[in-house]
């Protein structure tokens, strides 16, 4: 596991006079969430691995503005928003990778108008793409014949309508793909969109992490497999609440795809 | 039929469609007191959506029972104004089954099909009463639908219920007169469903049953015109409202939220270091609305308010948003008939203000949906996928908390903080943005 990882800027790669084929954008909750970390680094395990040629804004990254945005802040969030493009823009990019369905969204949706135009995939679109081309091997390695259900993130799923790429890298794994019942269009959020990651939930009966959470232990999974770190952190708080930690782990796609070849 | 007949149902006629013309203008106007939005590009789509999604019902079906009785009482529905089209023709000419000698057998295969529907439409309305009143569906016994929305739902069904049965009662009654010796009525249609009716009138004088016939046949015309100018009033409206809803619906990507305009021209200025911060700001022609956000109807765009209008109440955005499926106050339908319930006030204020709309102290916000219903969402557009007629609470909500945001500054405390963060660090937690690339070297 302790393979040391080359993550170059795009300041370096800039001063070496290179673009990279891809921009990473590792977003807030990859960058500082220990949780969401693991997943950066899995994802650039990829990476290194198959030697894409990439490189991450690193201290020139900020926040895309979606949770402003989606706080009812149109101020704060076009501020960003812009701040993010001229930066962007100063270095070219034109592909963008984002392991977070909340930047995906807005970068690839809300930047345009404000003048930024890029291609922007999800990192499950980006795996599925490196399989496709042939550039990465995957086989179940310690996963095989597990049960894995993916939990569609609304931002990826309903938002963009991106279902098959998490679902095609799943069972690229040898593992058994088990449907929640609420699955794809029909999902149910995890609670952390639209700014609630960052507050109080009003009162009611229940916490929406705790009602999905027991969708997908119904169908009684040895891995809850999410494609986007706020759904990964509420769900893994749904298991604790369960007190299941010790027999469902909440896992990212770049995770089970990095640590599948550990072995 | 006397010409007095003839002049009376040409009266009724002219004052039933007289008062859904002034009904229509009313929404009309209504819709059009909402901000400008531009919904008329790409009109392949639209056409497209209109299509699938209004006429083909293609989102109804998703849930099965209700999907395809609906579209039952729908097709019942439009065949239906086929013969409302003979019926009008007759009732003013004084003229009796018109179409029967030009149509031949199609007029048979044309009637027996309007009988066939018109059992359906029963038995599929007995079943949604029975879904609504005896089963009790979840969402039609939710606290959204207290008072006259419940009832409104029920008169809807009665009303349909009615007008079938008295359909099919002038046909069986025709039928038995074309059938009594020397017939009165010229034998004309076939009748699958009303001949098993027409033995009632077995025994009764051809006087008697003539004058029964005409009953039915006024009662079911004079409750059709009744129905039409109900629409008004009542979730109904969206027998016509889905197709406008449906073509003027934003097509773009779910997670795709618009970037107000006014606000990128302030940031733009903001953000150009050429500018001069001391200026007086430029006057703008096209100057930008007023406020940010929505606190009222009129902060709301045309297609906003057109959603509102062609709700029909059926809850299933309810019964799919995550935030009142835990317990929480927020209800998409709610917001959808508070907006609409606030329109009708206003043009109804607007009514008897002449023209003018007099502030009266109440707005969208607070008076009736409140803050803690707008903070409760998690914007995850289960409601926008659920609508069978693509309405979008989820909009009309984002618009609101920016109003709350940016004009009152009256965010929950903690969404404060993670703002000051994003404004200080670039994140919404506060962290250093200097030490983003940190995770590269830490195990």
């Amino acid at each position: 596991m302790s393979e040391s990882l080359v993550v170059p800027t795009m300041a370096e790669m800039l001063a070496e006079g290179k673009q990279p084929e891809v921009l990473f954008w590792v977003g807030c909750a990859g960058s500082f969430d220990d949780r969401a970390k693991k997943i950066t680094k899995a994802f650039v395990r990829i990476l290194n691995r198959t030697n894409v040629s990439f490189a991450v804004l690193g201290t020139e990254e900020s926040c895309t503005g979606d949770p402003a945005k989606r706080a009812g802040n149109e101020f704060l969030f076009q501020m960003q928003a812009m701040m993010n493009i001229e930066v962007l823009n100063a270095y070219e990019a034109k592909k963008i990778v984002t392991a977070c369905p909340h930047c995906f969204n807005t970068l690839k949706n809300e930047y345009p108008e404000l003048g930024g135009q890029y291609d922007v995939i999800h990192h499950t679109e980006f795996l599925k793409s490196l399989i496709d081309e042939g550039r990465l091997t995957v086989e179940g390695g310690q996963f095989k014949g597990k049960k894995i259900t993916f939990h569609d993130p609304c931002y990826l799923g309903r938002a963009n309508k991106v279902y098959e790429a998490p679902r095609d890298l799943i069972q690229k794994l040898d593992v058994e793909l088990v449907e929640m019942k609420r699955s794809k269009a029909n999902g149910l959020c995890c609670g952390a969109g639209g700014a609630q990651m960052f507050k109080d939930a009003e009162p009611g009966n229940k916490e929406v992490n705790v009602l999905r959470t027991e969708d997908a232990l119904e169908v009684q999974p040895d891995i809850i497999a999410a494609g986007c770190p706020f759904c990964n952190t509420m769900l893994t708080d749904g298991i604790k609440h369960q007190e299941k930690e010790g027999q469902v782990k909440v896992m990212d796609i770049a995770e089970l795809i990095a640590n599948a070849q550990d072995f | 039929m006397s010409y007095l007949d003839n002049i009376l149902f040409a009266i009724l006629l002219i004052a039933g469609f007289g008062f859904f013309a002034s009904s229509v203008k009313k929404i009309i106007r209504n819709i059009k007191l909402g901000v400008d939005v531009d919904r008329k590009d790409n009109p392949k789509a639209r056409w497209a959506n209109m299509a699938l999604i209004a006429l083909g019902q293609s989102k109804m079906v998703k849930r099965p029972v209700a999907g395809v009785l609906h579209i039952v009482v729908y097709v019942g529905f439009i065949i239906i104004n086929i013969e409302l089209l003979e019926i009008i023709i007759d009732g003013l000419f004084g003229t009796h089954r018109i179409f029967a000698p030009y149509l031949g057998v199609v007029y048979d295969v044309l009637i027996a099909s309007f009988e066939i529907l018109a059992i359906l439409v029963i038995f599929a309305v007995t079943v949604f009463w029975i879904r609504r009143n005896g089963i009790r569906l979840k969402r039609f016994i939710h606290s959204d639908l207290k008072g006259f929305p419940k009832s409104d739902a029920n008169y809807i069904l009665y009303f349909e219920t009615v007008l079938m049965i008295l359909f099919l009662l002038m046909n069986a009654s025709d039928l038995h007169l074309q059938n009594v010796p020397g017939g009165v009525f010229h034998k004309a249609g076939t009748f699958p469903v009303s001949q098993f009716i027409a033995p009632i009138f077995n025994g009764l004088s051809n006087e008697l049953v003539v004058l029964l016939f005409e009953i039915f046949w006024w009662v079911h015309i004079v409750g059709i015109l009744v129905f039409m100018n109900y629409l008004y009033f009542s979730k109904h409206l969206h027998i016509l409202l889905a197709f406008p809803n449906t073509y003027f619906a934003d097509l773009n990507s779910k997670g795709k939220f618009d970037n107000l305009e006014s606000v990128t021209k302030e940031v733009k200025l903001m953000m150009d270091p050429n500018a001069d911060p001391f200026a007086a700001a430029p006057v703008d022609e096209n100057a930008a609305p007023g406020k940010f956000g929505a606190s009222d109807v009129q902060d709301l765009n045309w297609v906003q308010l057109l959603n509102a209008y062609t709700c029909t109440e059926c809850g299933r955005c309810t019964s799919a948003c995550p935030a009142n499926q835990t317990g929480k106050k927020l209800s998409p339908r709610k917001i959808m008939m508070d907006t609409r319930d606030r329109l009708q006030e206003v043009g109804k204020n607007i009514d008897t203000n002449k023209g003018v709309f007099v502030p009266d102290n109440k707005t969208l916000l607070n008076d009736y949906i409140t803050p803690e219903e707008l903070w409760a969402c998690t914007s995850c557009n289960a409601c926008v996928e659920e609508c069978p007629v693509n309405i979008s609470p989820l909009s009309i909500i984002m618009d609101m908390r920016r109003y709350l945001v940016m004009e009152q500054s009256a965010a929950p405390m903690s969404l404060n903080a993670m703002m000051t963060n994003i404004e200080n660090n670039g994140a919404p937690w506060q962290y250093s943005q200097q030490d983003r690339l940190n995770w590269k070297n830490e195990n």
